[in-house]
């Protein structure tokens, strides 16, 4: 065999090497364990995810106010200079000129308030309220709104049963704007 | 705590006004008024700066612009030594005399906000990683790379972490694709706002990404039959989450460590980003720590309360994530002068997130008549082109539009077109054909013909 035959003997041995230990695993990477998976979370509409605990519109109130109530004001009506939206209000502003979005108005789940108040607020230390506080401060603004009583107790049970106002107000946009290729334009 | 604030979109018209107004003209073409405020400005600086330090370190702090390290300027370069090798500590500099740089919106706090990008100043088709312009929802993390982990668990087979250094162990791909902040342009709708063109369209920047695909990770930890989303998550103070279709991770879909040749800038998402071409900017996942398949959308904050297009019903479209078809003309643009009637080449990008630029028109007269543009760069798929095209200016009042059509044939509609398809309340994924007026003393200004 010639020397540049047995060459190119080598390369195809190399080659085929390199994409068997891709295709066999688990060469790449390590296994995840129970205890990786622990700190993170992604809270689903049907309430997959969420965690044990509860809170009470009352407990929220008191959570509110010491950990929201400077961005988003005392009437979650929002404060524009600190950067913190509205919270509550704007009902039936959407196909309006001045549409105003809120969570009560705009947010389709209460699921996502909780991932998201839970994961990135409040703005100054994100990530430090417990289950029971997000749970609490939860009931607050949703009672706030107008979507739960003063009474309401939230838990991973009945987070995901709240009926947010704007539920129904959202459909997948996905794929070409069809409106475009309309005989009338 | 006023400086502290967690929103972004409570004015978008008043935020996208950038607090510094540079002038993105080229040169000799900057108005002259603007310029003589410039100089007393800068020069009123350097008095204040003479007294206040020592004056020779004073003058070399401010003739710098950033990026750059200032140097004297010797009468005859020929007749004296340059500087020797490794000066400049091994990384180089962009030269002193180059001062472009992003401008910020006004928002109440730049922990989230935004930067734009000096489209009109861009040589070429790439942007400078410097200048790529930026988005942020909790500020710009710094991350240790040895101490970052990406987790793929969820719906496949066995759940994997990968280090920084077990992804570049991968096959990897190298591929030029732009992003676009699908916010790009919002100011538009209603009626001609922003001044320049960086504050018109400058959430767009292009780079070469470096990356391993995603369906080379997928094939490591092996995928369900019922994955149908993935959840990406980013390590930031937002800990930014978006869901991706799985379809669209399969084809094209990247984890990126690379941008024009070295490591992601820090704004970019160093070490780790996900790169989705022609998706809307934000789900490109900066510090990309997790990937979380599933059967169904997590509809988080993003992308139901904000990344959502209201319609004129009331309703809104989710997942509104490619970008369209879309072209600006960058010169001449507004805030610019032409100092008298001559031919210019009229210079500027197009782009599609559905796939290869087609080709380009230009209108001078409002759209009445339209002129293919030469397209400088090859095509590649949701990748911005460089366009121009010859015109012979009169000295008379003039509109200049450009227009782009795309691979799948879809064309660049007018304002007129997509107002009256979205209405004015969408916000986002504004990409009709932009009109610069230029006037009969040569002055350029942003319009809707």
């Amino acid at each position: 065999m010639s020397t540049l035959k047995l060459f190119s003997l080598a390369a195809l041995v190399l080659a085929l090497g390199a994409s068997a230990a891709f295709a066999e695993g688990p060469e790449v990477g390590a296994p995840v364990s129970d205890q990786d998976l622990a700190r993170y979370f992604a809270i689903q509409p049907d309430g997959e995810g969420l965690p044990p605990g509860s809170g009470t519109v009352s407990a929220g109130a008191k959570v509110y106010g010491e950990r929201c109530a400077a961005c988003h004001g005392d009437k979650l009506q929002g404060v524009p200079a600190a950067g913190g939206p509205a919270l509550v209000g704007g009902r039936g502003t959407l196909a309006s000129p001045k549409p105003v979005k809120t969570v009560e108005s705009y947010w389709p789940y209460a699921s996502t308030l909780y991932d998201y108040v839970w994961r990135a607020m409040p703005f100054d230390q994100p990530g430090s309220l417990s289950p029971d506080e997000v749970y609490a401060v939860s009931a607050y603004i949703l009672s706030k709104a107008g979507v739960v009583g003063e009474d309401a107790t939230m838990d991973a049970k009945s987070l995901p049963k709240v009926e947010m106002p704007n539920a129904k107000g959202f459909y997948d946009g996905r794929g070409p704007d069809l409106s475009l290729y309309h005989a009338e334009r | 705590m006023k400086q502290r604030g967690p929103d972004d979109a409570y004015d978008p018209e008043a935020a996208m006004r950038p607090l510094d107004e540079e002038c993105p003209c080229q040169e000799g073409m900057r108005p002259q008024a603007k310029l003589g405020r410039r100089q007393l400005l800068l020069s009123a600086a350097s008095t204040l700066g003479a007294s206040a330090l020592a004056v020779g370190a004073a003058r070399a702090a401010e003739a710098a612009p950033p990026g750059a390290v200032h140097y004297d300027v010797p009468e005859d370069p020929t007749k004296e030594q340059g500087r020797p090798l490794l000066a400049d500590g091994g990384y180089g500099t962009r030269s002193q005399f180059e001062t472009e740089v992003r401008v910020k919106a006004k928002n109440p706090t730049d922990l989230t906000s935004w930067t734009f990008t000096p489209l009109a100043a861009q040589i070429g088709n790439l942007t400078p990683s410097g200048l790529h312009f930026e988005r942020h929802h909790g500020g710009i993390p710094t991350i240790d790379p040895a101490r970052h982990e990406l987790i793929v668990h969820g719906m496949v087979g066995t759940a994997k972490k990968f280090s920084v250094a077990d992804l570049k162990r991968m096959p990897s791909v190298t591929r030029k694709h732009f992003i676009e902040c699908s916010g790009n342009t919002l100011t538009e709708w209603a009626k001609p706002t922003a001044k320049t063109v960086q504050v018109t369209h400058g959430l767009l920047s292009t780079s070469e990404w470096t990356g391993v695909l995603f369906s080379t990770l997928a094939r490591e930890v092996g995928l369900k039959d019922a994955a149908l989303w993935v959840l990406a998550e980013g390590a930031d103070a937002a800990v930014m989450t978006r869901s991706i279709p799985i379809e669209k991770l399969l084809s094209d879909g990247m984890i990126a460590y690379g941008q024009n040749g070295e490591a992601l800038r820090p704004e970019q998402g160093y070490p780790l980003r996900l790169l989705l071409p022609g998706y809307e900017g934000n789900t490109h996942i900066k510090w990309l720590r997790r990937l979380q398949v599933s059967d169904r959308p997590f509809m988080t904050r993003e992308e139901t309360s904000k990344y959502t297009d209201l319609m004129p019903d009331g309703r809104a479209k989710l997942f509104t994530l490619q970008m369209g078809a879309k072209s600006v003309i960058t010169f001449p643009s507004a805030d610019m002068m032409l100092p008298k009637p001559g031919v210019y080449e009229i210079k500027g990008i197009a782009w599609s997130g559905r796939g290869r630029v087609q080709s380009v028109e230009v209108s001078t007269d409002a759209g009445k008549t339209w002129r293919p543009a030469n397209i400088e760069n090859a095509a590649e798929p949701m990748c911005t082109v460089r366009f121009n095209c010859p015109w012979a200016w009169d000295g008379q009042a003039a509109t200049l539009q450009s227009r782009c059509t795309d691979e799948t044939g879809y064309v660049q509609p007018t304002r007129e077109e997509l107002v009256r398809l979205r209405g004015l309340n969408s916000v986002y994924h504004y990409n009709a054909i932009q009109s610069w007026a230029v006037a009969a003393d040569g002055g350029v200004s942003n319009v809707h013909a």
